[in-house]
């Protein structure tokens, strides 16, 4: 839980951690655990003062504890944890050491077996349930790993309690360290087929293709018309006048490459239908990704957005 | 109740002591849960809530929206963006099924501002015509 560690690699391509940390699947992460308290009024009160929760079941003579405080009995609190397996403290040994050090709770499955009431003894078992392969997250890369615990109250079977976290180097310590280093835009891939596209965008000239037979615009490029397959075909040019048809907004995974912001925030990508009546795919700028809207009229502009790349977008929010 | 019904949203105002207060019923003292500073060493832009004190506020609801006659059986969540102060965050539930031996299942998503801070089934027992 020590947080950053500066500009650190992840591990290679082959994952070796993943083979040593899925051995420690179906091995012990507490045995015979003890709740510190036994359950009790004052710690329901404090949770449903806390939570909100005026729920007549939870106070009075015949009181039960909240279900939900399921997991709270069986916490280390302050002082910590005095009842995890070796196998436990050797698997987040192992995380910590490759620089997955920060730790999240991703997913909680409870299942309330018998009711707890004040004066009942806490004791639980636990077991390492399974450890994921490397994911990559919003937060960072790592590893999710899942216990399930056997929780017992008076020796009688009261609940069990699936949780899942997520131990992780985080995004932000990796994120500063290609300081200068601004990710790009992928590269278009220019062939035969679309190749005057790609020529008009260098003069600043958005064409679309005309079918030799029929006349009918077509795009993006390709070699035949849809219309009536015919191979012939010229060019004109775009006015530039277009409408939003149709947008998304990408909120994730981040590209920083596509986004205003260098953190890599939503942005978004729209269908313009232009002037002429065919649509492409492109950026909205001078709007907030939030605020663009179908129906937005939209007119074509050039962006460079680095050295070696100019394209075509719409810029709307005027008139 | 049937299946598709909707329960009442419930607003929660996401406090700093929300999320302290939670933190400490549920003897979760990680610091991400009640130190800004240490948490923005960690990469967090602030503290945020705990996945305890969100299990908690998902059984609430639907006891609220059920009764105390409700029992709570099973709860299951899965978190998305967390909880940061000053968030408003909105609990709605979804009756998604009725079970013979008198359970039913209610779907719950928890959203604020930034999106869906929860998503969750719930599985309640109601002794008959509480509900």
């Amino acid at each position: 839980m020590t947080g950053a560690r500066e500009g650190r690699e992840e591990p290679g391509g082959s994952d070796q951690l993943y083979g040593r940390l899925k051995e420690f699947e179906g091995r012990a992460a507490a045995t015979e655990g003890i709740g510190k308290d036994l359950v009790n009024e004052p710690m329901i009160r404090h949770w449903c003062e806390a939570m909100g929760d005026a729920n007549p079941a939870y106070t009075g003579p015949e009181a039960i504890a909240p279900p939900t405080m399921l997991q709270a009995w069986t916490m280390g609190g302050l002082s910590g944890h005095t009842d995890r397996s070796q196998a436990y403290e050797d698997l987040f040994g192992l995380l910590d050491g490759a620089g997955y050090t920060s730790v999240v709770a991703t997913d909680c499955e409870q299942e309330y077996l018998r009711p707890l009431r004040p004066g009942d003894r806490i004791t639980f078992d636990a077991v390492i349930e399974s450890v994921s392969e490397r994911k990559t997250t919003k937060l960072g890369t790592g590893y999710f790993v899942t216990t399930r615990m056997d929780v017992r109250a008076e020796g009688e079977p009261a609940g069990t309690h699936r949780f899942r976290i997520l131990k992780y180097t985080p995004a932000a310590v990796k994120r500063t360290a290609p300081r200068g280093g601004r990710s790009l835009r992928p590269r278009p891939v220019i062939n035969r087929d679309n190749a005057g596209f790609w020529q008009g965008v260098a003069e600043h000239r958005l064409l679309i293709q005309r079918c030799g037979e029929c006349a009918t615009l077509r795009f993006p490029w390709l070699p035949g018309c849809n219309g009536c397959g015919c191979q012939e075909w010229d060019t004109v040019e775009a006015s530039g006048e277009g409408t939003v048809f149709s947008y998304v907004v990408m909120h994730h995974p981040p590209f920083p490459a596509f986004s205003t912001s260098a953190e890599g925030g939503p942005y978004a990508v729209a269908l313009i239908e232009l002037a002429e009546g065919v649509r492409m795919v492109g950026n909205v700028v001078g709007v907030p990704y939030d605020k663009v809207r179908t129906g937005m009229p939209v007119r074509l502009e050039f962006l460079r957005t680095d050295p070696e790349l100019e394209l075509p977008v719409f810029r709307g929010g005027e008139g | 109740m049937k299946v598709g019904e909707e329960l009442a949203p419930l607003e929660i105002a996401v406090t700093r002591t929300l999320i302290v207060a939670g933190a400490i019923a549920s003897r979760d003292y990680q610091d991400v849960h009640h130190d800004a500073e240490l948490a923005r060493e960690k990469g967090s832009p602030d503290i945020f809530m705990n996945i305890l004190t969100t299990n908690g506020l998902v059984g609430r609801y639907v006891t609220d929206r059920f009764g105390p006659s409700a029992v709570l059986r099973k709860v299951a969540i899965r978190l998305g963006v967390p909880n940061y102060p000053g968030d408003t965050m909105v609990l709605s539930g979804t009756v998604t099924a009725l079970c013979d031996d008198g359970t039913a299942e209610v779907s719950v998503v928890g959203a604020n501002g930034l999106g869906r801070h929860v998503t969750g089934t719930v599985t309640i027992s109601v002794p008959e015509g509480a509900a």
